[in-house]
């Protein structure tokens, strides 16, 4: 399969339909409004990346995002359910339907790998162990981990084993929906890269949705369809990346500051051409 | 013409503050004398801010300053960002005359709403278990009593079995007065299994495993383990908050018989050191001086104790924020206010059952 389908121009066909869609959002914290007036789509199919200056409320946005936080005002729904005003089983079925990647990876560091990975399957109670093992084992392997790495602990893996691990247990019920906060942020530049490559691989495989927080310019060059911009309390915009780049924001222009030839047509195909070469098959 | 020369940084000036915060200000005095910099080997912020406040922000005229000197008094001409509270305190900015007392009033409020709130949700948590048996979490409920119960035995053992050696030989030595030797086996079987035990092992079992619980709770919130669980819709309180209270609650009353066994065995030794009474006619005595309604009260405290002392812990440990000053200052909440709970309800206890089995 190419990887032609996920970064062809949106506008070239019919948008799909929304995934995610939130509402005149506002959020609240410790007295201070963080967002105001907010309303984003994120379309099936893509990856949309969330940028924004270190304290404009990225974290807080994808927190809401996932029900973790609950909005002063407006309304978010995820799989065209309401997020907390929904029956329970509802809310269940959209839980199984997405993984979270945390920027810390958020492991149980009680569990062992294997347990931290199979857990969402035990959760389900109606899969036996043989078949838990076999799936957590293929998924081990997806994202690049030797089954020995299976026993260890936690505390006994490096930080790009823990986003493995932690993108291993996000995939683990094949979500349509992919949540990551900061997947390469605190990686050495070559895990990074590497990182990069098997989620952009992933995304070929599992046809994922991914929303996506970042700061590090290359991670949104290697991966993001459309870029919302995060300033002001509220998304100033939300397109293909060429276009926001070119964006006379003083936020935007910083944040692409000598990659604006990167961001177009050739440069980036070349550059996810060589990440995905680099990366070889996942 | 003032010349200063030397080291004007935070560290050179410590010595000479006291001097210099005299002679600054009296040399500014003099409006048209020059100022010579030239001299100084090196100016940090503190030193440059020195001079600023001598000069009370207008600098005199200035001869060979440096470059990097310049900039640092630029810096000051421009003027710091105000300083501003951390934090905006709602309540506070609204009630100003809102006191202390009073805000320890709400502050206990709304703890006791949040722990009735908690013990509701275990309760519908509860229901929920009874309804789907499959999802009860086995392994978490034993990997608990294990922890609570179990690796408690030893601690409780020996401070049990001190405590019945210095309560019997304190007894022993006033009956010994009277005469009343045979009266310390009614003594110590009335009040270790009625109060001491289950005093004594719920106070050791709260500083031991309610700390813990709060601990483990708010690492998972440091480490985002909650989200995790929450984003996989795995519930907090039914699969971490049930299984500790529950679980204390089963271990605890065993923990107290085993605490109070011991205190009778070290009340016996002691007894028989001090007052010469036969272990065997000890043993025997018990039964006629231990009312069994004083076990069961007893056991019944061991049980609430139990589970209070969970539930307290699973509280403030949910309560924590993602930050190590909130974690500390939560595990000490926990400790604190569950064993004062424990004996605030064991002296209710004592006044609502005190006409039975005594
Ligand atoms: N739990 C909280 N309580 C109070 N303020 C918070 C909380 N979480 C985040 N904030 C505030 O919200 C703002 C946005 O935070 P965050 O979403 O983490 O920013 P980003 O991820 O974009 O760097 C910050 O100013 C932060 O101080
Ligand atoms: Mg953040």
């Amino acid at each position: 399969m190419d990887g032609g389908a996920a970064e062809r121009p949106a506008s070239a066909v019919a948008a799909p339909p929304a995934l995610i869609e939130v509402r005149g959002l506002l959020t609240v914290m410790a007295g201070t409004v963080i967002h105001r007036d907010l309303d984003l789509d994120v379309r099936e199919g893509e990856m949309l990346a969330l940028i924004g200056g270190s304290g404009s409320g990225k974290t807080t946005l994808l927190r809401m995002l996932l029900g973790l936080e609950v909005p002063a005002a407006g309304t978010i729904k995820v799989f065209g359910h309401p997020l907390g005003r929904c029956a329970r089983i509802d809310l269940e079925c959209v839980r199984h339907r997405w993984g979270v990647l945390f920027q810390q990876g958020a492991l149980f560091t009680a569990l062992t790998v294997f347990d931290n990975v199979a857990l969402p399957l035990r959760e389900l109670k109606s899969l036996d162990p043989g078949m838990i093992e076999t799936l957590v084992m293929m998924k081990l392997t997806q994202v690049g981990l030797r089954p020995e790495d299976g026993a260890k602990m936690p505390s006994e893996l490096s930080g790009g084993m823990i986003k493995r691990v932690a993108l291993a247990r996000a995939l683990i019920l094949d979500p349509q929906l992919l949540f990551l906060d900061e997947p390469t942020a605190g990686l050495d530049p070559d895990s990074s890269k590497q990182f990069v490559a098997l989620i952009r691989a992933l995304r070929r495989e599992l046809r994922l949705t991914v929303v996506m927080v970042t700061h590090d310019v290359d991670t949104l060059l290697a991966l993001a369809d459309r870029v919302a911009v995060l300033a002001d309390r509220h998304l100033i915009a939300v397109d293909e990346l060429a276009k926001v780049a070119r964006l006379p924001h003083p936020f935007v222009s910083n944040f692409f500051m000598g990659h604006l030839q990167r961001c177009e047509g050739q440069g980036l195909a070349g550059f996810r051409a060589t990440l995905d070469e680099a990366g070889g098959p996942a | 013409m003032a010349r200063l020369r030397g080291d004007w940084t935070v560290l050179g000036l410590l010595r000479h503050a006291g001097a210099l915060a005299a002679d600054l200000p009296a040399l500014r005095a003099d409006a048209t004398l020059q100022w010579d910099l030239s001299a100084v080997s090196r100016l940090d912020t503190a030193g440059a801010l020195l001079l600023w406040r001598a000069w009370s922000g207008q600098p005199p005229p200035l001869a060979g300053t440096r470059p990097e000197h310049r900039a640092l008094f630029d810096l000051l001409a421009a003027g710091p960002a105000p300083r501003r509270a951390r934090r905006v305190d709602a309540t506070a900015s609204e009630k100003p005359a809102v006191n202390a007392l009073q805000a320890s009033f709400v502050g206990l409020a709304t703890h006791l709403l949040a722990v009735t709130a908690l013990a509701g949700q275990l309760l519908l948590d509860a229901l929920t278990l009874m309804r789907h048996p499959g999802a009860i979490p086995w392994r978490e409920l034993s990997a608990n009593v294990y922890r609570t119960g179990t690796q408690a035995l030893g601690i409780t053992a020996l401070v049990g079995f001190l405590v019945g050696i210095t309560l019997s030989y304190l007894t022993a030595r006033q009956l010994q007065n009277y005469g009343a030797d045979i009266f310390v086996i009614n003594i110590l079987g009335l009040s270790i299994p009625r109060e001491l035990g289950p005093l004594l092992a719920a106070i050791i079992v709260a500083g031991r495993s309610g700390s813990s619980m709060t601990a483990q709770l708010g690492v998972m919130r440091v480490t985002q383990e909650l989200d995790a669980l929450s984003v996989l819709g795995i519930s907090h309180t039914l699969r971490l908050v049930l299984p500790k209270v529950l679980a204390l609650a089963v271990a605890l009353p065993l923990v107290v018989v085993w605490t109070s066994a011991v205190m009778l065995g070290g009340g016996m030794l002691a007894a028989q050191a001090e007052l010469g009474i036969d272990p065997l006619r000890f043993v025997q005595g018990l039964p006629a001086a231990v009312p069994i309604a004083n076990l069961l009260l007893g056991w019944t405290k061991a049980v609430l104790f139990g589970g209070l002392i969970a539930l307290l812990a699973c509280h403030f440990g949910l309560r924590i924020e993602p930050n190590t000053e909130s974690l500390g200052a939560g595990v000490t909440q926990s400790v604190v206010v569950s064993i004062t709970a424990v004996i605030v309800v064991d002296a209710i206890f004592a006044v609502a059952f005190s006409n039975v089995g005594l």
